[in-house]
């Protein structure tokens, strides 16, 4: 087995350029469709186009995953998880520029 | 196997009472959070306090620490003696609200192994995703950090998986399994690639879950990473910037001519369409230019100087009445 050379894969990127079905964001994040609608509602997530059925950029999975392990690991709701999501949002963005400003 | 501290992981006095147990967590909770914290180490950290918590907030699990510890120091040799949790039932229903997979050999040595196949069940929002049998492996999330240069040409990256499979005596281990994984082109910073059938196994004959790589770049030492934009800093000399020049610049791609036109600014951008990363709709390089004066070392740099501020009625401090 460990003279075995690794096996290579690759994937798909879930970008913003990709769509998911609302199951398909279910599968992904491994939660239900009702807590994907409660954030719908929070207004964390955002459905693409304005179409009946529903479809997720792939960025949300990121963003799923990150509201579920706040809620889990620091007893914040649903409405503190958006808050603090928002702004990691907005510290990444500025360290991104910091980072090119503070360039020699 | 190392003895653990949970009181002096958590900075408690061993008789602190369950409400100073919950605020020190917490606190130590949103300094460490890995999707929160900037801090060296924070998953490791994280993982611990996860760990001390999960014993200390249970009164029946911290009784049985307790009566067991007392005598041994962080990081010492650590045997647990033989029947000594008799007296105490650990229920099941316990290991809900951390990542139970990320636990220490001394905690499942002391309250069992909480990770692995059961596990497989009760994770995602609320844990209530019961089903029998036939169960599609868990999705796993994992961080890879690359090149920007991969996301350019694309590259491979090896990563080392770590399952729980189910072992010939019928008991969960962990194996660990290398994987080369080829990074896709275009690829910006914070995305997931999927790779399907790459996370935990399935149960009862079900589907594997899928395994989600979350991409960070490394710094690089000429450009910086907004999206898909690419910035580069370039050094020009004052008269390469007030006269023009032409001047060849390193791209991730690639090295490529730059007409820099006259009377060009410290700060100024120049644009490349479509040389940022090659996302399906590529984004743009941006140089910017940052001109950089000579030191006077010599006394014909000096006169040089001093010819120069002869030929110029220039002031830069004008704004400042000055």
């Amino acid at each position: 087995m460990a003279a075995m050379n690794p096996e290579e894969t690759t994937g798909p990127i879930l970008g913003e350029e990709s769509e998911l079905t609302l199951g398909e964001l279910c599968r992904a994040c491994g939660t239900s469709a009702e807590e994907v609608t409660a954030l719908v509602e929070e207004g964390i997530i955002e459905p693409l186009g304005s179409g009946t059925r529903w479809r997720f950029s792939g960025v949300c999975i990121r963003r799923v995953r990150k509201v579920y392990s706040l809620r889990r690991d620091l007893g914040v709701n649903l409405a503190g998880a958006a808050l603090a999501i928002e702004l990691l949002d907005e510290i990444e963005r500025l360290q991104a520029r910091l980072a090119r400003l503070e360039r020699p | 196997m190392e003895y653990k501290d949970y009181y002096q992981i958590l900075g408690l006095e061993r008789g602190a009472d369950q409400a100073e147990i919950k605020r020190a967590y917490r606190k130590l909770a949103r300094k460490y959070h890995p999707d929160v914290s900037k801090e060296e180490e924070a998953e490791e950290r994280f993982k611990e306090i996860s760990e001390a918590y999960e014993v200390l907030k249970d009164p029946e699990k911290r009784a049985a620490y307790d009566q067991l510890g007392a005598g041994y120091q962080p990081g010492e040799e650590f045997r647990p003696p033989p029947g000594w949790d008799s007296g105490f039932e650990f229920h099941g229903g316990g290991y809900t609200e951390a990542d139970p997979g990320a636990f220490s050999d001394f905690f499942e040595s002391l309250f069992g192994r909480a990770g692995g196949f059961g596990n497989a069940y009760g994770r995602g929002f609320g844990g209530a995703r019961r089903q029998p049998f036939h169960a599609q492996g868990e999705n796993t999330y994992a961080k890879i950090n690359i090149d920007l240069e991969d996301s350019y040409r694309g590259g491979t990256r090896q990563i080392t998986l770590k399952h729980t499979v189910l072992g010939a005596d019928g008991r969960p281990r962990i194996e660990a399994r290398k994987l080369n994984v080829k990074i896709p082109k275009g690829i910006t910073e914070g995305q997931q690639i999927r790779l399907a059938g790459q996370g935990e196994p399935g149960i009862g004959g079900g589907q594997p879950g899928d395994l989600y790589l979350e991409i960070h770049f490394n710094p690089h030492r000429h450009y910086s990473v907004e999206g898909k934009t690419v910035y580069l800093n370039l050094p020009l000399s004052p008269w390469e910037a007030a006269l023009g020049a032409s001047v060849q610049v390193p791209t991730p791609d690639g090295p490529v001519n730059l007409k820099i036109p006259p009377n060009s600014k410290d700060g100024g951008k120049l644009r490349l369409k479509g040389r940022g990363i090659p996302a399906k709709v590529p984004g743009d390089l941006y140089v910017v230019l940052n001109v950089v004066a000579p030191p006077a070392e010599t006394e014909a740099h000096r006169e040089a100087y001093r010819r120069f501020s002869e030929a110029f009625d220039f002031n830069p401090r004008v704004d400042m009445g000055g």
